[in-house]
């Protein structure tokens, strides 16, 4: 009871401060917190006239639909571009900051600010890029095969074309934000290293294995384990509009995501979508932990929790 | 000395410079897209280079702009709303939860946090917005459901991070109340904070169609994103928008429908590009900094 009254106390005091706290933490708990509630819903034989609470329980039926259904392909399509994309990803990020870092300021700025339009651009946008790219009929990458003597190539009709397709848009998009991460990472290492590695005799290429990676290396694993940590989550932009939604592609190109917006909004099934996002939820949190485990053995400072 | 041919480097401009031109190029299609005539397209088929030149897929938007137009107020009204207000929570949390000896702030920072690691997924959150707060078809359900971002509270907090507290302290003596602090000296002195969480804030509510995805489907609360989405789906809404205009005759086999799509993509994104470049050299500035954590 005195703790209650010593924590009213202190409240009370500082009013202001919690009344500064108080929309942020009113959305987080609108929008965060109370959707929880919802981890439930896949136990239900959800109706929209019963609601959540009223509706039947179901046990794990919606569960045996799903693993029965599309399970392990979705899961396999998730996380097999994600790993693709994480491995590109820090491959080029770190190549094309060691390189920038070899030229003037004057340049870097140059080739930043191209190699960042794309970043800006909404995946509807890049969706329109690359139909006219890959347009079937009038499409640039036809034109250019029918013209070196090739046949036509239906893209949005042919899945396995798109293990290569999406990870080149990924990268597109992504490559000015991965390589400014790791440039401003190479900014920050003190220059006098280099120079005395310069007098004695070092190559540029020896300075860049025995100083700039070892400098960029605690990033590196940091990022790359916070992506793993996000590996079952798929961009739903670039799988849903950049293949523009073609059913042929699915076997490739359907992921998680893709699969719990069309289970909600095409079919209305409340059960299996809620069900296959219960699934991601569950495992996404159990992999965060993990990877963040392992970023605390290695260097505890980058860790998140 | 003479100064030395440095291959290398050369290598490297070469390298860069083929990357940005393959980077760039694709968006120079589009824009040529859309001042190629129909003609041209149905024969020869898209080009960078095209031959015949027109403005008439732009003239073919324009017939009746109001679609146009109410998608840019719509964009625009849910950029700045969520922007400010997001920014003003954002802050708001990220300064309190970075007051030193706070009793709630670890609390604070745990309770964001755990909102990165766990959430219900799409399914819950849809019908929260649907059922409980019945915003179907409501502009704030494009505004609500993203305005706070875990990531985007410890970003800022990350800024707040360097804030001189003695100064905060000083004007709590004098007897400013805690909101006169923040507005008169927390806000002016986290401006590098505000930039980068500010531009992430917009280019979010920009570049969003995904909320308009779940949750609209009122002609009036059209983004451009969604608009732009909705005529990739379907190149017959062009047609809706021209039809409309009483008074006009089309004829639907003559309609430049293809460069049309195209330049309602760069009427669309182009602005929005210009701007995000003109305040690229802050952003950068601020993910150098952000990045930087103690």
């Amino acid at each position: 009871m005195k703790r209650l009254i010593d924590e009213a106390k202190y409240m009370k005091k500082h009013a202001g401060l919690l009344f500064l706290a108080l929309p942020g933490l009113g959305l987080f708990f609108l929008f965060n917190y109370i959707p929880l509630y919802g981890l439930i819903l896949p136990f239900k034989n959800y109706n929209y006239a019963d609601g959540l609470w009223g509706s039947p329980w179901s046990g794990f039926a919606n569960f045996r639909y799903l693993i029965a259904g599309d399970a392990w392909k979705i899961t396999v399509n998730t996380l097999l571009f994600n790993a693709i994309f994480i491995v590109i990803g820090l491959i080029t990020g770190i190549a094309f900051a060691l390189m920038l870092y070899e030229l003037s300021a004057k340049f870097v700025k140059v080739y930043q600010t191209m190699l960042f339009i794309p970043f800006f651009l909404s995946w509807v946008v890049v969706s329109y890029v690359g139909l006219a790219l890959m347009d079937m009929q009038y499409g640039l990458l036809n034109q250019l095969l029918e013209s070196m003597g090739g046949e036509p190539v239906l893209w949005y009709n042919t899945p396995k074309l798109w293990f290569a397709i999406l990870p080149v848009a990924n990268l597109w998009k992504g490559i000015g934000y991965g390589t400014l991460i790791y440039y401003t990472a190479l900014l920050g290492v003190d220059p006098e290293l280099y120079e005395a590695a310069a007098l004695d005799g070092a190559s540029r290429l020896r300075q860049i294995w025995h100083i700039s990676l070892p400098m960029i290396k605690p990033l590196a694993i940091m990022l790359t384990l916070l992506n793993i940590g996000n590996i079952i989550r798929a961009d739903f932009g670039l799988f849903f509009n950049f293949t523009r939604d073609s059913t042929m592609l699915y076997p490739v190109t359907d992921v998680i995501d893709t699969y719990v917006y069309r289970a909600l909004r095409r079919l209305g099934d409340i059960g299996m979508s809620s069900a296959a996002g219960f699934y991601q939820s569950v495992v996404g949190f159990i992999l965060v932990v993990i990877a963040n485990a392992t970023v605390k053995k290695i260097d505890p400072d980058s860790a998140l929790f | 000395m003479a100064k030395k041919i440095n291959l290398p480097k050369i290598g490297i401009h070469l390298f860069f410079g083929t990357f940005c031109v393959l980077c760039v190029l694709p968006l120079f299609l589009v824009i040529s897209i859309s001042f190629t005539s129909e003609n041209f397209i149905r024969t020869v088929g898209y080009s960078l280079f095209p031959t015949s030149v027109t403005l008439e897929g732009y003239r073919y938007i324009f017939i009746n702009p109001m679609e146009i137009i109410r998608a840019y107020g719509v964009t625009i009204f849910v950029t700045v709303t969520g922007t400010i207000i997001g920014l003003w929570c954002t802050t708001a949390l990220a300064y309190v939860a970075s007051r030193p000896g706070f009793r709630y702030a670890r609390f604070i920072s745990f309770y964001v946090f755990f909102t990165m690691l766990f959430s219900g997924g799409l399914v819950p959150g849809y019908l929260l917005v649907v059922r409980t707060l019945g915003l179907k078809n409501s502009i704030f359900a494009l505004i609500l459901p993203i305005l706070m971002q875990g990531w985007y509270f410890m970003l800022m907090k990350g800024f707040l991070r360097s804030l001189p507290h003695s100064v905060v302290e000083s004007a709590k003596i004098d007897g400013a109340s805690e909101m006169a602090v923040f507005v008169r000296i927390v806000l002016p002195m986290s401006k590098s904070g505000i930039a980068t969480v500010g531009l992430f804030l917009m280019l979010q509510y920009w570049n969003d169609w995904f909320l308009s995805l779940l949750y609209i489907e009122d002609q009036r609360f059209v983004s451009l994103q969604y608009l732009l989405y909705r005529i990739m789906q379907n190149i017959e809404a062009l047609k809706v928008i021209a039809s409309k205009i009483p008074g006009t005759v089309l004829d639907p086999l003559n309609l430049p429908s293809l460069s049309a799509r195209m330049a309602m993509c760069v009427v669309a994104a182009g602005p929005m590009v210009l701007v995000f470049l003109f305040m690229q050299k802050y952003f950068i500035k601020g993910i150098a900094i952000g990045s930087v954590k103690g």
